[in-house]
């Protein structure tokens, strides 16, 4: 009930946010066609306007963006205008003719997902062990040195680490490529650009967790019962310890595909990340609506998501 | 001899700020992080004057690798890296403190009304940070910093010509601002519930102070300390997100420049035939011990502050 309510929410906080951001862009200064190679002659200009419906009022660009203008027809009837939010189109894109907002989507969202899943896989992989192993090693050199590392890797950012990365394993070294996507080969790098720093935030909250459990009366009470530590460690203590993981992935996985861009950037990867930047400096109205509203519902579902599993892992969580 | 004679010197009990003071005192990395974090401060106050060569003039040594003369070697216009770095990290740091200082005065503001006053306010003002804090952020400042340009651009052109250059930095100053106080309001409000209903605070009502006297003597105090510590965490965030912006191309424009830019910039310099890795080292490096040194202040803030430590 709790998480029908919820995910009901969803729904108007969607709308809220997806008509703020129509709002918004078109209201600030500068259009679309500004930027032309060549000065656009006036009647072009209108051409352009007419074609996109950018002539008619706001009010009426924003029910047929949503889908719900109706209009009158040269036979005297009226009908809906085609498209719009609720038949899930997005419009056209106003810089990059010719194409859909939800083709560009559905083109370069793959991509992304792909690397932010292949990125999130590789941050748990190294960032759960070391944290359990720091937390082993509370107060050796290794907790010392392994905590040293997490640190680092949280404040280097993947900007630095994607180009040292392509100067020591693809230009000097020739071990993978420089960029572009494809092969399995392609995803290493940049995945490791991406990861590391999730890794790194990874780690520090299961050496939390971990340290936390260990200290408990139920791992004690294990320890007492004879249980061997590595069985205390992962029957006992792990569950408990990566609660705050847990967590934390939902903000991570969104994180992941909102800061693909630079990475994106720097590999030369065809995914998403690339046009949000582009079309909000571009003034390409739909593509910013359409991007924006893609990244709010992403993160508002993963969030609800892991509230989710959350309540599934850990049975002290009640919703009423 | 007259010294073993003495008495011991009456040992005097420390107040909660001295010994939270002594308490990082012990915090070696945080002490030697405050160090450094102190020079790095200085270097960007001082050396964009003192360089060798001054950060916008040119010289035809183009791509030098670091020597005795170029510490952080130079650029594709023969500009001294060292020199733009510290040049760099100047707007940098002016970002994250301002930005930090934006969702200082805010986040602390909006959660002690929250908390105080409590009740439907209450409900309203956290239900307004949740809806915002399920926004991607990063797109958030993204958009904001694009369509709010053009405005800007406009008003200071009229108002104020010769600023026009700087309108990136007040955007960046704005669109960071308007999304890093959200934590800090959560924190502070949590506290201030707590602290609300405490038997000193009842005290000092049924005595008869104002409101306006028990938030700043009695509540403020209290939460001070958890707010310095979410302060040094939040600084390097800002300067990692200003970064990120710049790096975008959407943060400050050259010939200004931030570490963002400059990484950029080496990053763009990256070709199979030469490697110039102290364009990207330089800067990264610089970038990456500052936001080292701030976290590791902020844990040793947080283990000194944390009344509980002995």
């Amino acid at each position: 009930m709790y998480f029908l309510r919820r995910f009901l929410f969803l729904i108007p906080l969607t709308w809220v946010i997806v008509t703020l951001s129509f709002f918004l862009v078109r209201v600030a200064p500068g259009g679309p066609f500004d930027r032309e190679r060549r000065p656009a002659s006036p009647a072009v200009e209108r051409a352009l306007a007419t074609k996109y419906h950018l002539d008619e009022s706001l009010g009426s660009q924003y029910l047929r963006f949503l889908g719900l203008r109706w209009e009158r027809q040269p036979d005297g009837s009226w009908q809906r205008a085609p498209g719009g939010l609720i038949a899930g189109d997005l419009g056209l894109s106003l810089k990059y003719r010719n194409h859909s907002v939800t083709d560009i989507i559905r083109q370069g969202l793959p991509v992304s997902l792909a690397l932010g899943g292949a990125a999130f896989l590789f941050a748990l992989g190294f960032g759960i062990p070391l944290g359990v192993y720091t937390a082993v090693r509370r107060g050796h050199t290794g907790d010392w040195l392994g905590s040293l590392v997490a640190l680092l890797f949280i404040c280097i950012p993947g900007f630095v680490i994607g180009p040292l990365l392509i100067l020591v394993f693809a230009l000097q070294t020739g071990w993978f490529p420089v960029g572009l996507w494809g092969t399995p080969r392609h995803v290493v790098l940049p995945m490791i650009a991406l990861g590391l720093y999730f890794g790194g935030r990874v780690a520090r909250l299961t050496r939390e967790g971990m340290s936390q459990a260990l200290l408990s009366e139920f791992v004690r009470t294990a320890r007492a019962k004879g249980v061997s530590e590595l069985g205390v460690l992962l029957r006992h203590a792990f569950p408990i310890a990566v609660m705050p993981v847990v967590s934390y992935s939902g903000p991570m996985l969104a994180d992941l595909l909102t800061g693909s861009f630079v990475v994106e950037n720097i590999f030369q990867i065809p995914g998403i990340g690339v046009f949000l930047v582009n079309s909000s400096l571009g003034r390409d109205y739909t593509m910013v609506v359409g991007l924006v509203l893609l990244y709010a519902v992403l993160l508002l579902v993963l969030n609800l998501l892991v509230d989710f599993t959350y309540s599934l892992l850990d049975p002290r969580v009640r919703h009423e | 001899m007259n010294e073993v004679d003495k008495a011991p010197a009456p040992v005097r009990p420390l107040s909660p700020g001295g010994k939270a003071w002594r308490r990082l005192w012990r915090h070696r990395p945080a002490v030697i992080s405050a160090g450094f974090l102190a020079v790095v401060v200085l270097l960007a106050l001082f050396v964009p004057w003192l360089g060798p060569h001054v950060s916008a003039q040119g010289s035809d040594l183009q791509f030098s690798s670091p020597d005795s003369a170029h510490w952080f070697g130079t650029d594709v216009h023969g500009r001294d890296v060292f020199t733009r770095v510290f040049a760099g990290a100047r707007i940098s740091l002016l970002v994250g403190a301002v930005g930090a200082g934006v969702s200082l005065v805010i986040g602390v503001c909006w959660g002690m009304v929250a908390g105080y006053v409590g009740g439907r306010l209450d409900g309203v003002m956290m239900r307004l940070v949740d809806i915002l804090y399920s926004l991607p952020s990063i797109v958030v400042v993204i958009v904001l910093i694009t369509t709010l340009e053009g405005y800007v651009k406009t008003w200071m052109g009229t108002s104020f010509p010769r600023l026009v250059p700087l309108a990136r930095l007040l955007l960046l100053f704005a669109g960071l601002g308007a999304v890093s106080w959200l934590t800090m309001a959560r924190i502070v409000r949590g506290q201030v519930l707590s602290l609300r209903s405490r038997p000193f605070v009842l005290a000092s009502l049924a005595l008869g102070a104002s409101h306006r006297r028990i938030l700043f003597r009695h509540i403020l105090p209290n939460v001070a300390g958890i707010i310095i510590v979410y302060l040094t965490l939040t600084l390097p965030a800002i300067i990692l997100y200003e970064s990120f912006l710049s790096y975008l191309g959407l943060g400050i424009q050259p010939p200004e420049a931030s570490l963002g830019t400059l990484i950029a910039e080496g990053a763009s310099q990256i070709n199979p035939l030469r490697v110039f890795w102290w364009l990207i080292l330089g800067p990264g490096g610089v970038l990456a011990l500052t936001l080292l040194a701030l976290n590791f202040l902020g844990d040793g803030l947080r283990d000194a502050l944390d009344p509980r430590g002995n």
